[in-house]
């Protein structure tokens, strides 16, 4: 058993964990990066043999997720003034039992998935479980901001998935993963820092009071 | 029931009280002060109980009863953790579940007992002993969950004897995060750290501390033992987990047992020098976090 990208992937776990618990918008953003770390390891560790390909992909997530995606995102509450995510619509405690049921999840599902043998068996599970407390974050919480992160946290869980296919996916089709989520991110932080002019608050409840 | 079983209770009933010493050092060094000397709570032990007891003429006998249930209730629960590594002196298939009533047991005694006087103060600590007491226990049950599957054993003696050396290889990162999660469970039950502040002197704030405020001479006495008693059992059980010493000689697994108790007690210091105490509303969330580390390694053990 491998035990290295073994634990990486139960640290991308925690680092989910640690976006649910966290009412810090910082704290979220430093373990998304951390997450963009971890992820951008991974290729490297699961890799049978080191090809130009794997290493772009890993230099590309390094580069992307771990460095330019959260500094964008300090900058943008920076300039919007949000520190903490108030009364998000599932407290902390509930969202974190909700974690425990999204793992358990994941790894139910993964069970029945017919995949192929000879991978890494924590990866399914893992980016299952990456995918659902993403989708948690983004659909819960209130700050546009924090959706933010549960949109990349969801992405880093379908590019967890896509880690199983590493060698077939042509890379091609990940760099341009890669770029769309740059620019979603991109469109997104500007989309925030209007709102917040507009409505001088990051809750994206108040979109609802849009008029023409 | 083997001579070394019973060698590893003795020690560590003679090295308990030394543990919130080793703690309160380390927290002295952290912060760039120098300290109490390392062996205070055998002073302050042996100066209580020469001292006569005042009992308010408001508490009744289950005010008198309290420390001494509380006594009991940690004495009989360190001869169910198999302290030398092996087995415990007292072992029977599910006393986890007794190990966790005991301690409940301890608790109640001694929060019955601050009721009794009728101080608003005392009855605040016991309402937040209570909560936080709430929430911990689940979380115990995960982890004792958790090291059930990994040795597949339902004893205390089972779980973190023989099969738990075994079984590290195999599922390192389980045990780990249960590990951790016993942790944090420690510094919740033993009201250190971000939970609360064995070192404050303001009853609004205190938790466990100020039940005992009325309290006095021996009964103190008693009391402050049964803490340090209590923090040395969960140490064990921290220990036991990280450190499976089921292979070594007796003495060797006991004086591991005595320097790993040291290292925790050291981490707890650390842990209190770091951290800001958490206000109170996020007790259960860091309390639920444990269960989720507990849950998680759980989780892995079943996939």
């Amino acid at each position: 058993m491998q035990t290295a990208p073994q634990l990486v992937l139960l640290f991308v776990v925690l680092s989910d964990f640690a976006v649910l618990g966290t009412t810090r918008l910082t704290t979220c953003i430093r373990a998304l990066a951390f997450q963009g770390l971890l992820l951008a390891a991974l290729p490297l560790m699961l890799a049978s043999h080191f090809s130009t390909h794997v290493v772009l992909l890993g230099l590309g997530t390094l580069v992307v997720k771990a460095f330019v995606l959260p500094r964008f995102l300090t900058w943008a509450i920076r300039e919007a003034a949000v520190r903490r995510e108030v009364e998000p619509l599932i407290g902390y405690v509930p969202s974190l039992l909700l974690g425990v049921l999204a793992l358990g999840l994941g790894f139910a599902m993964s069970a029945r998935l017919p995949l192929p043998a000879g991978r890494e068996a924590l990866l399914v599970p893992v980016s299952l479980t990456t995918v659902i407390i993403g989708l948690l974050v983004l659909t819960t919480r209130r700050k546009a901001l924090t959706q933010v992160v549960g949109y990349l946290m969801l992405e880093n869980g379908i590019f967890l998935f896509g880690l199983t296919q590493a060698e077939s996916v042509p890379f091609l089709l990940e760099l341009g993963v890669l770029l769309d989520v740059f620019v979603a991110v991109f469109i997104m932080g500007i989309v925030v820092f209007h709102i917040n002019r507009e409505f001088d608050s990051l809750d994206s409840a108040r979109l609802t009071e849009l008029q023409d | 029931m083997t001579v070394s079983a019973l060698a590893a209770v003795v020690v560590m009933l003679g090295i308990a009280p030394l543990l919130p010493g080793v703690a309160v050092r380390t927290k002295s060094l952290l912060t760039g002060r120098h300290g109490a000397p390392v062996l205070q709570l055998y002073h302050d032990l042996w100066k209580l109980l020469h001292k006569e007891p005042v009992y308010s003429t408001t508490t009744t006998w289950i005010f008198r009863a309290g420390p001494l249930l509380v006594l009991a209730a940690l004495l009989l629960a360190a001869f169910l953790i198999p302290l030398d590594g092996r087995a415990a002196p007292l072992s029977f298939a599910g006393d986890l579940v007794a190990f966790a009533g005991l301690l409940a047991l301890a608790r109640f005694a001694l929060v019955l007992a601050g009721l009794d006087t009728g101080s608003s103060f005392e009855g605040m600590g016991a309402s937040r002993e209570v909560t936080v007491a709430a929430f911990a226990e689940p979380a115990l049950f995960l982890c004792f969950t958790g090291l059930v599957l990994a040795t597949g054993s339902v004893s205390l003696s089972g779980m973190l004897g023989t099969p738990l050396g075994e079984m590290w290889p195999r599922a390192a990162p389980s045990l780990t995060l249960v590990g951790i999660g016993l942790f944090v469970l420690l510094l919740a039950e033993n009201s250190r750290g971000p939970i609360d502040d064995p070192a404050t002197h303001l009853e609004l704030t205190m938790i466990h501390e100020v039940i005992v405020l009325d309290h006095s001479g021996p009964d103190l006495a008693v009391i402050l033992y049964g803490s340090a008693l209590k923090l040395g059992l969960f140490g064990a059980l921290v220990v036991s987990v990280f450190a499976p010493r089921a292979g070594l000689s007796a003495p060797a697994a006991i004086a591991i047992l005595a320097l790993g108790l040291c290292i925790v007690a050291v981490a707890v210091g650390i842990v209190e020098s770091v951290t800001a105490r958490l206000r109170l509303v996020r007790v259960p969330q860091l309390l639920v976090g444990a269960g989720v580390f507990a849950a998680f390694g759980m989780i892995l053990l079943l996939a």
